[in-house]
């Protein structure tokens, strides 16, 4: 439902009046209200004035351990996962790692991870197209000289392989068969003859060697597909979609009739170099919910999107652990308390570094109150002034 | 058609052309005794291999050898068994009986009783019972419960008190419990028969009323009738021997069996010497506590020239008793006096303590029904049947439906059966006629057949509205037992290197409060609460530094004096660190790092 500016702007007002700092969903919601309930203006104030209270009551206070509590909040369901790793589910041909392996390869920022998938979803006017959804599918998927073959034989007494291909699978896959052809030519052109669609390949050394070699790589040829995208799998759910084993993104979403929207991959590394830094936060979030959920475990997103900020905070994708976040800590004591701590108090001696005692880790370390929570605040005095009054009293 | 490899014990060791015919003899001349009956022939046809058997270590079982659908146990070979005229080897002898490994049972067709029997079948089982070990065996009505309390009661079944051998009074295990008025189970198993159970049992059969009871039994506790345990029921007695030698020392020194005298270095307390005899050995049937010595024994002093304030070299020898375990009492219930196969003198002693069930011991069922005690109640308000049976124990009946251990409920069924009859009951699994021949019995003996009973409130008399059910059933007290684990420290001994508390009951430790706990209190932003667990009551240690260079100034306790070994007289400051901080900083130190402390006002 549209709401109308003007009255969006007049909630805005008041807000401003009564010192509210609404995020702008809260604004459209309260005016949304206002609308439907039919309210008054006194009533909109109070309105206002209450959710207020509301929201600065539900806000996290100065000195939240946020960070505990969310790799509490995370970490506690882990452990329940770990019992049902090891789990494959999702598309039904395709593998997808899931469960606890897949939360660590999110949190460690693995640049490789072990299952890329994409889901490819479709612009309004071709996504109940069949016929172009299947042609496509055909065009990313990756197809070997071997899926169109007819027949094939290594003829070891003339020291040749002949090939014929399928001109009906040729038909079914919607490829043209010149292209292919060309396709073959260009890495086998002195070994190459060409009749039709009958290939025939003389190896220019003479031996068994050299024959099987070529064999096996005119079978792996590809012809057709898009780099680094292997099996695809045509789904109908509520439209077409198109699940690829493998993932380019950047490669995808030139294609035309492809929603640049919706379509998605679970590598996130590959989004952050095609859509950015922000992109990656919200594919961290995305991911890590999901993988979650798939367990049958909620926990609350404003956790896991803390651990999101946290990794993309600087403006690439870093890892939470050694080699990330914990690796990267002001403190001295606090590195070497983590991990790697002869390397880390070496290099700070070498350095001649000072750890200024400002983190958690450092304080417990020497035995001091901790800057959180009780231990975050202090007394502050100004001595003269009430020196001053109390005496003229 | 290629010839089919044979191996023996792995080996390849040749081929044959007719791999069917070829296994077919070999098992023949096995059961013809031609060849030992312990070798085992399997024939893969996947593979077109042979496996021939014969070594030690695989696990076999026997079975009743089958031919054109008829065993070939005859009533003849029963008749001959029970009349002694043939044993169980003439069975194998005569080829009747086999026993198969795990590969050979991979080619027969083994029929589970003589009811499934059709031409087809290879073997027939003795019992399918048979397939049941010791542990899991004992279960009565196992086919009646779910696999995981079986495998749970098989678990436990070893941890019960029993009459672990007979003699017991002989012997000087290091721990031993006892129980003390072992009963053979009412519902017994014929693998009870054949492992001879009922020589060494494992506990005894209660009369069980299952009913929730003021809340006492939640959450699988237990409650046991006071009457009951004062009459013996469930007692146990748990014996450890402490030992000692009067070792020999290289330079003609010996240790000495003596009571200490007061110049010994490490000298205890007289008090803790009281139960000595002369020989510096216990006398039986002392009551000991812990502390108390059982073995006073001196030891020569480990360096030689030990210099006292006179200038002499006396010979201080040093105290090395055997005293009684932190936490533990009893009774000396032997004293042993031997020789070591050095020829020294060797003492042993047994102390032996009574255990009366108490709040937290655990006990079981058959059945994987384990519980810890949560009330002890006097009999007169335990309720009551009509007949004025009074039940040892009250189990909660939430205990029963999600576990589904209906073996334990059939049991219980049964041992009553058995009680009013006055013969045990057999419940081996797998024998489908037993349950109603119970229900029968009970009805024979005006009971309802499903066991259940009107019940009286022993407080007040009134008649539970409920019907309860109750019956008889075998229960064992498992050694888990509170007195062995009970602990709490306020202060107590720290260790040498750290500062830090101790760790374990046995040295009086502190519960370790660990990283997630501290975590936990980050996450509540308890600062104080956190600095004064791991700190104030941990290993505080008041540092003084030299506001100088930064590192850990000394204080000379005789001039009184406080200075830096670097910097000398100049201003120090005493600082509250823990004490693995301080140590952190020496081993910096040792390392040529150079850490130093840059000291502010407190904010």
């Amino acid at each position: 439902m549209e709401i109308d500016k003007k009255i969006i702007d007049k909630v805005e007002k008041i807000a401003k009046k009564k010192k509210a700092d609404f995020p702008e969903s809260y604004i459209h919601d309260i005016a949304d209200a206002y609308v439907r309930r039919e309210l008054t203006d006194s009533e909109l104030e109070t309105l206002i004035v209450r959710v207020r209270k509301a929201y600065e009551r539900a806000r996290v206070e100065a000195g939240e351990a946020v960070g505990t509590v969310a790799a509490q909040s995370v970490g506690e369901p882990g452990t329940q996962m770990t019992m049902r790793t090891f789990h494959y589910a999702g598309v039904a041909e395709l593998n997808v790692t899931l469960g606890l392996p897949r939360l660590i390869e999110i949190v460690d920022a693995r640049k490789k991870i072990s299952t890329p998938t994409m889901a490819i979803y479709f612009e309004d006017d071709t996504k109940e197209d069949e016929e172009f959804v299947k042609k496509l599918a055909n065009y990313i998927g990756k197809s070997t000289v071997n899926d169109i073959l007819k027949d094939f034989y290594i003829n070891y007494a003339e020291m040749k392989v002949e090939a014929v291909i399928d001109e009906e699978k040729i038909k079914d896959k919607r490829l043209d068969l010149s292209e292919i052809i060309a396709n073959i030519e260009k890495p086998f052109k002195k070994v190459v003859t060409i009749d039709g669609s009958k290939l025939t390949f003389e190896p220019a050394k003479q031996s068994l060697r050299e024959l099987r070699l070529i064999a096996d790589k005119v079978r792996d040829l590809q012809i057709s597909g898009i780099k680094n995208i292997g099996k695809v799998i045509i789904r109908k759910e509520d439209e077409w979609i198109i699940h690829t084993e493998g993932s380019n993104l950047g490669d995808i979403l030139k294609i035309d009739g492809v929603d640049k929207a919706r379509t998605t991959t679970n590598d996130i590394h590959e989004i952050e170099t095609v859509l950015g830094i922000e992109a990656a936060r919200n594919a961290i979030m995305n991911e890590a919910l999901r993988t979650l959920e798939e367990q049958g475990l909620s926990v609350d997103v404003r956790h896991i999107m803390l651990v999101a900020d946290m990794m993309t905070s600087e403006g690439v994708v870093k890892s939470i652990g050694r080699h990330g976040i914990s690796g990267e800590k002001s403190s001295v004591l606090a590195r070497a308390a983590f991990e790697e701590t002869g390397k880390h108090l070496l290099n700070a001696s070498i350095r001649g570094e000072v750890d200024k005692l400002t983190g958690i880790i450092e304080n417990i370390i020497i035995g001091q109150p901790i800057p959180l929570g009780t231990g975050s605040v202090g007394v502050m005095m100004k001595p003269s002034k009430t020196k001053a009054k109390t005496k003229t009293k | 058609m290629s010839k089919a490899k044979i191996y023996i014990n792995g080996e390849l060791i040749g081929t044959c052309d007719d791999p069917i015919d070829f296994v077919g003899e070999m098992r023949e001349k096995r059961r013809s005794g031609e060849v030992s009956e312990e070798m085992n022939i399997t024939y893969y046809e996947e593979t077109d291999e042979i496996y021939i058997f014969n070594d030690p270590g695989r696990a076999r079982r026997p079975l009743i050898i089958v031919k054109d659908g008829a065993p070939l146990l005859e009533e003849t070979h029963m008749e001959d068994i029970s009349k002694g005229k043939i044993k169980w080897d003439d069975l194998i002898k005569l080829g009747v009986v086999e026993y198969l490994d795990a590969e050979e049972e991979e080619n027969s067709y083994i029929a589970m009783g003589l009811n499934y029997l059709n031409e087809d079948h290879t073997h027939l089982e003795i019992d399918p019972s048979t397939m049941l070990g010791i542990c899991a065996g004992i279960i009565p009505f196992s086919d009646h419960n779910s696999s995981p309390r079986n495998t749970m009661e098989a678990g436990m079944t070893k941890q019960a008190l029993g009459l672990y051998v007979s003699n017991y009074a002989l012997r000087t295990d290091t721990r031993a419990h006892l129980l003390h008025h072992p009963q053979t189970p009412l519902v017994k198993t014929r693998i009870i028969d054949a492992t001879n159970y009922d020589e060494r049992p494992s506990g005894q059969n209660f009369v069980v009323a299952v009913m929730s009871f003021e809340g006492y039994n939640m959450e699988d506790s237990l409650i046991l009738n006071k009457s009951s345990l004062e009459r013996g029921m469930s007692r146990s007695s748990f014996f450890r021997s402490y030992e000692a030698a009067e070792r020999r020392y290289p330079g003609g020194q010996e240790d000495k069996f003596e009571i200490p005298e007061k110049g010994v270095r490490g000298y205890r307390s007289e008090e803790a010497y009281r139960h000595l005899d002369e020989d510096g050995i216990v006398n039986p049937e002392s009551y000991v506590e812990s502390g108390d010595v059982l073995i006073g024994k001196t030891s020569p002093p480990r360096f030689l020239e030990e210099i006292d304030e006179f200038g002499s070299v006396a010979e201080r020898r040093r105290e090395t008793s055997v005293t009684v375990r932190h936490g533990e009492k009893g009774v000396v219930d032997a004293v042993l006096l031997t020789e070591t196969v050095e020829g020294s003198k060797l003492a042993k002693i047994r102390v032996r303590d009574t255990r009366q069930p108490e709040f937290g011991d655990k006990f079981a069922s058959r059945h994987g029904q384990k519980g810890v005690v949560g009330l002890i109640l006097s009999q007169e308000d335990v309720p009551f049947t009509e007949n004025g049976v009074v039940p040892d124990l009250i189990v909660n009946p939430h205990a029963i439906p999600s576990r589904m251990s209906v073996g334990q409920v059939i049991e219980m069924v049964a041992g009553k059966a058995g009680c009013m009859e006055g013969h045990r009951i057999d419940g081996t699994p797998f024998n489908d006629d037993m349950e109603q021949i119970t229900k029968d019995a009970l009805i024979a003996n005006g009971f309802e057949s499903a066991g259940c009973e009107s019940l009286y409130n022993g407080m007040n008399g009134e008649r539970i509205e409920a019907e309860i059910f109750v019956g008889v059933a075998y229960y064992q007290k498992l050694h888990h037992m509170t007195t062995d684990k009970v602990y709490a420290r306020s202060r107590g001994p720290v260790q040498v290197l750290t500062r830090q508390p101790t760790e374990g009951r046995a040295r009086e430790g502190g519960l370790r409060f660990g990283e997630m706990e501290r975590d936990c209190l980050i996450a509540h932003g308890a600062a104080l609460a956190l600095k004064e667990r791991l700190l104030d009551e941990s290993d505080k240690y008041e540092a003084i530094i030299c506001g100088d260079c930064g590192m850990i100034s000394v204080y000379d306790k005789i001039r009184d004096k406080k200075y830096c070994p670097i910097c000398g007289d100049v201003d120090s400051y005493p600082v509250e660190i823990s004490y693995a901080f301080k140590l952190l900083l020496d081993e910096l130190k040792s390392l040529c790092i150079f850490p130093k402390l840059v000291l502010e006002d407190k904010a």
